[in-house]
């Protein structure tokens, strides 16, 4: 038999080698007891047992005895993924008063027994890795977990409902918010909404309260029309740039009276309004829907004429009076804040339909789009709540369109999961405000939430027509004598199976919902990651749905994936639960696989600073070489074998300990 | 009042026609295929249609080869491709169309003297022979062989064209026309040994 | 550049005019094309429907040719061009149809190396001519006159790449930058039946029929098409369609015979005399000088 080289470490080390049966899982392919057998004659080691479950307290337990009555000081487990139970084979080491990271765990049973059939090379193989692991854990030194402090303060970027609710319950939590928004207002796209389905609430009645209580709550300072621009740090202690754009009007002094609009020298407004989705025009100083939080008028310095020319009246200023709140010489400002966690609910935008030529959006004036029609029936809408087509009409039938940028893999292949019901929604709504004949061109009828399908009960009831097909044009093309002067929606009648024709006065569409458009902008300004679509990923699609691959950076609401209100809401409280669990531990502890330079060796090259995707590698002039920030670093080992003269080390995983094991797979029993 | 009993049986599905639909060119999505209808609502042909395209996608993966290859469908659709690039899962149905339209000229399933594939051997021969097409002989064979009654109420067609020299009588034919027929039977050759 | 020039056999026969105006409109703009030595049929919709593996054979026969001296082929028949472009994306896509023509071109002493360009006339006028440089040669300017823009289907799909599928508008600039108004026509990529009137006459005589009817309906005065089957199908059943439903009359040309007007051809060579529904009034009326 070849002599096995000893290992290189430390002379007094003394190793406890643990095999685990796992019931059967290991037991009935690999054979434990000549395994145990065989670890037991490898240098170092002092004790080798095999055990059924040793994650069971007895199995536990065994260690936690040998360690005091052997006098153990490294142990190697060979179980399952290190995934599983490291973390309590670590706990075991430090009640038996070890360090923890003087543990090394080997993986028999994914990597051997559930993925080998042949006893005998199984066998073979889990004691190769053992042996790996003997003289890797050898050289393994004592590591210490590094606690640093949480600011207890948190940011919340993004007005919208769930920003809202989250920032209300951190603040009811007694934490400091910091809620940015970048609209003058908050209220996202709930505050557009006419009513909310499934119960028909009045979107506006129900969103309000909660964003007046947002404005007047102490513990939330809220930016509107201010963006973050730059965020560094790492858990616990970020530190955030806004940008606060300038309203020309000081916020301080402005009372919401809305006498400065009325006097404004445009009599009428020229600019397509935003609220409205351009269905109105608005002037340049304007707020944007009656109910804003905060109650503030902004100027639009690309439409007023001051800007423009510098030779406005200014009747503005002389309806302000004494307050003197408008301001035309603002200037953007920026401010630095430190928080210790931070909630993102940036939200999301609908698919513009322009894409799509065949809907006709664009090319008919009476093709509207879901959020449209929502402005169009809300009572302080642009028409007031009646639904007068863009031709003046009022429409005497109606076709909404399911699936418009949505389940297509020509637009996006995902389903928006909230347009079935809000184009039931719609469907009611329409038929309530115009007695119309109203057709939903549906090819599935998604309703799976509360109350969800018993909504689509009450619109069968209802009278209207659902037809359930792909359409496939809208177009002013007619063919009969009745579709003179309308718009014809061609779609298969799939449940009859013939192709239809309907002519309607007017064509809803239901957009699906999409990621922001700066989604990849912002995703990569708090250094988390989005998904292939583009929304923001979260860390475990059934486990952890709010939280980011980004210790301390949480997600909420539509920016994750579409969603409705309830969800956005439910994922805004989780945001908010596991923002406190962070801050309320009060410090928090880093692993410390970190990297770090060796001084004497660095030459000071800066090859690894670009490397570094966390930022963690700085250059320090003075002494001409590189510095990690260990608080920064995640151990992703880039800068390690990236550095060209070999001097950064990382822990855990060190080029002694990683040969170490190599040489252990390889040398022959 | 006639009463028609349909109800159909497993046995009255083909399971190798559903393989064959799912691997020929053009069937490779068809399990996904939603039956949204988009396809059915976009084709021109679909009101003559006695299967819609949509419902042709599913019988062909089912299996049920009677009712597909025995469809008006395969005949009226003009390959106009509006079906296949809308499709909201990528499904080649144009393809799709054409390998059943092959399909069903390979296993002779249409009426007798049915126009289509009179017109298909009738233009394979041409080409074979001379290389070009030239359409006045083209359009007066395969009539003669269809509707004789046809092609002398397309006579005053025929004329007008003549008379603005739209339909040369002059047979077009390429030089090299040998390259032709050692062309094609070394199509028919390679597909014997692929077994294509 | 000089490019390869693949008419294909429509083109010599009902398609005459189409080759007369697009010629006359190369040689007004300087484009110089070389017309493929000894080509053949490509096959079309037909073989396509009978034997797709031959047809790849045929079209690929061109494509070998071409490749002797050219990077890119203008193919204007819309049937052509479909086919072409097919052959190229399955012999990339299929190895077994790669190794069928390879083995087929090799017994004629061809090879195919897939380093040829499929280009329609429009998007060679659109692209590398340019309406700017269009509108300034411009010798008899169309004084608004009104067409409906009629694309069909295998131009824009599958495989065009220099239009948008859904809604094409390369015909419409190519036109107004010759002085001609487009008018709305939302039936611009509907199929016209393709070879089925021959076939399935009634359902052929009805799509005839709704194309026309909405062009003249939306005021249309001429329909400009790009396909030699639909200028066909349209201009020759145009009188029938008009027994059986509404009655149109309405000139059917290639948009290159309009162009070419434009650019000072003289009318004879570029076929207007071929035409069905005669078109001189038309030109007369709207003060559009023809030689």
């Amino acid at each position: 038999m070849p002599e096995i080289p000893s290992v290189s470490g430390p002379e007094d080390v003394r190793i406890g080698v643990y095999v685990c049966h796992c019931g059967t899982n290991i037991a009935g392919t690999v054979d434990v007891k000549a395994l145990a057998s065989y670890a037991a004659c490898l240098p170092h080691v002092a004790v080798s047992r095999e055990y059924k479950y040793m994650c069971s307290d007895p199995g536990q337990a065994l260690i936690e005895v040998d360690i005091a009555e052997h006098d153990l000081n490294r142990i190697v487990v060979a179980s399952c993924s290190p995934l599983l139970h490291e973390a309590t084979f670590r706990r075991v080491l430090a009640r038996a008063g070890l360090n923890p990271f003087l543990l090394q765990m080997v993986n028999i049973r994914e990597h051997v027994s559930w993925v080998h059939s042949d006893r005998k090379t199984a066998t073979e193989k889990a004691k190769d890795l053992v042996r790996a692991a003997v003289r890797r854990v050898s050289l393994h030194k004592p590591l210490e977990k590094r606690r640093v402090p949480i600011n207890p303060s948190v940011l919340v970027v993004g007005g919208g409902i769930a920003g809202i609710h989250a920032a209300l319950k951190l603040a009811d939590a007694g934490k400091q918010v910091y809620l940015v928004e970048r609209e003058p207002t908050i209220g996202g796209h709930m505050a557009m909404f006419d009513k909310t389905f499934p119960t028909l609430d009045c979107a506006a009645c129900i969103l309000t309260p909660k964003m007046t209580a947002v404005g007047s709550h102490p513990n939330i300072k809220l930016y509107t029309y201010s963006e973050v621009v730059k965020v560094d740090g790492y858990v616990g202690n970020y530190k955030v740039r806004i940008k606060h754009k300038p309203r020309y009007v000081n916020e301080d002094l402005c009372i919401g009276c809305q006498e400065c609009i009325t006097a404004c020298v445009y009599k009428e407004g020229k600019t397509p309004d935003e609220f409205n989705l351009g269905l109105s025009k608005r002037k340049p100083i304007y707020l944007a829907f009656p109910q804003a939080v905060p109650q503030k008028v902004v100027i639009d310095r690309d439409t007023c004429i001051e800007f423009k020319s510098g030779k406005c009246k200014k009747t503005c200023i002389e309806a302000c009076g004494e307050r003197l709140a408008i301001d035309f010489k603002q200037k953007e400002t920026f401010e630095e804040i430190e928080i210790g966690a931070i909630i993102l609910a940036t939200g999301f935008k609908t698919f513009a339909p322009e894409r799509n030529p065949s809907c006709g959006y664009g090319q008919y004036p009476n093709v509207y789009t879901s959020l449209e029609v929502e402005r169009l029936i809300n009572a302080s809408g642009p028409t007031g709540g009646e639904v007068i087509l863009r031709d003046g009409k009022r429409p005497t039938s109606v076709g909404i369109i399911h699936c418009i940028g949505s389940r297509d893999a020509n637009s996006n292949r995902w389903c928006s999961k909230v347009c079935c019901m809000y184009s039931l929604k719609l469907a009611h709504l329409i038929k309530e405000h115009t007695g119309a004949e109203v057709f939903n061109f549906y090819i599935d009828m998604r309703t799976p939430g509360k109350g969800y399908e018993e909504f689509y009960d009450r619109l069968l009831d209802e009278g209207v027509h659902f037809v359930r097909g792909r359409v496939a044009d809208v177009s002013d093309w007619a063919v009969h004598p009745s579709e003179e002067g309308k718009l014809v929606i061609r779609a298969e009648d799939t449940l009859a199976g013939f192709v239809r024709r309907i002519p309607v006065d007017m064509v809803v569409l239901s957009v699906g919902l999409e990621p922001q458009t700066d989604a990849q902008d912002v995703r990569r300004l708090f250094n988390i990651s989005c998904s292939s679509e583009g929304w923001f990923l979260e860390r475990h699609p059934k486990l952890a749905p709010v939280s980011t691959f980004t210790e301390g950076i949480y997600i909420a609401g539509a920016c994750q994936g579409p969603k409705d209100i309830p969800d956005s809401v439910a994922q805004a409280g989780a945001a908010a639960a596991e923002a406190l669990a962070l801050i309320d531990a009060q410090s928090v502890e880093l692993e410390p696989y970190t990297a770090a330079i060796l001084e004497q060796d660095c030459s000071g090259c800066k090859s690894c600073i670009p490397l570094c995707p966390y930022q963690a590698i700085t250059f320090v002039d003075e002494k001409k070489k590189a510095y990690i920030n260990e608080v920064l670093c995640k151990g992703c080992g880039t800068c390690v074998a990236g550095c060209p003269s070999g001097s950064i080390q990382q822990n855990f995983f060190e080029d002694d300990q990683i040969f170490e094991e190599i040489e252990g797979v390889l040398a022959y029993a | 009042m006639e009463l028609k009993r349909t109800v159909k049986f497993e046995a009255d599905r083909d399971p190798e026609f559903a393989r064959w639909v799912s691997h020929t060119v053009g069937g490779e999505r068809i399990r996904h295929c939603l039956q949204c209808g988009l396809c059915s609502g976009k084709c021109p042909l679909s009101l003559y249609m006695d299967y819609t395209p949509r419902r042709l996608m599913h019988l062909s993966r089912e299996g049920f080869k009677e009712e597909v290859l025995g469809s008006s469908s395969i005949w009226l659709c003009t390959a106009c491709y509006a079906c296949m690039v809308n499709c909201p899962k990528n499904i080649n149905v144009t393809h799709l169309l054409y390998a059943l339209k092959q399909r069903a000229i390979e296993e002779k399933r249409y009426p007798r003297r049915f126009a289509i594939p009179v017109m298909a051997r009738q233009f394979s021969d041409m080409v074979r022979g001379s290389g070009r097409i030239t359409e006045s002989w083209l359009v007066v064979r395969v009539f003669l062989r269809t509707s004789f009654w046809r092609l002398l109420g397309m006579s005053r067609l025929g004329a007008k064209l003549f008379l603005s020299g739209r339909m040369p009588l002059k047979r077009e034919k390429i030089h090299r026309q040998p390259e032709m027929e050692k062309l094609l039977d070394s199509v028919a050759a390679t597909r014997k040994e692929l077994a294509l | 550049m000089r490019y390869a020039y693949y008419p294909g056999c429509s083109l010599r026969g009902t398609g005459r005019s189409y080759e007369e105006s697009l010629l006359a409109v190369f040689r007004a703009l300087d484009v110089e094309i070389d017309e493929i030595d000894d080509w053949n049929c490509c096959g079309a919709t037909t073989y396509m429907s009978v034997d797709e593996l031959t047809s790849y054979a045929l079209a690929s026969r061109n494509m070998a040719l071409a490749e002797r001296g050219h990077s890119e082929i203008i193919a204007p028949c819309a049937a052509c061009y479909l086919v072409l472009n097919k052959t190229q994306h399955y012999i990339r896509e299929y190895p077994s149809i790669k190794i069928v023509v390879t083995r087929a071109l090799e017994t004629i002493g061809l090879e195919y190396h897939d380093r040829i360009r499929v280009r329609h006339p429009l998007d060679v006028l659109l692209n590398d001519v340019k309406p700017e440089n269009i509108a300034a040669k411009v010798k008899v300017p169309l004084n608004g006159l009104k067409f409906a823009p009629y694309y069909g289907c295998q131009i824009v799909r599958p495989y065009s790449t220099f239009d948008d599928q859904r809604d094409p508008t390369s015909m419409e600039r190519l036109l107004e930058a010759c002085g001609a108004k487009a008018v709305h026509y939302p039936l611009k990529t509907l199929c016209c039946g393709g070879s089925q009137k021959g076939t399935l006459p009634e359902v052929g005589l009805d799509l005839v029929h709704y194309l026309l009817k909405e062009a003249q309906k939306n005021g249309a005065e001429v329909v400009a098409t790009v396909c030699p089957l639909c200028q066909f199908n349209l201009e020759s059943f145009q009188k029938e369609a008009g027994e059986r439903h509404d009655e149109t009359s309405l000139p059917v040309l290639y948009f290159t015979q309009l162009m070419a007007l434009a650019l000072g051809a003289p009318a004879h060579t570029i076929g207007l005399q071929r035409g069905f529904v005669p078109i001189e009034p038309l030109l007369t009326t709207k003060e559009i000088a023809y030689a």
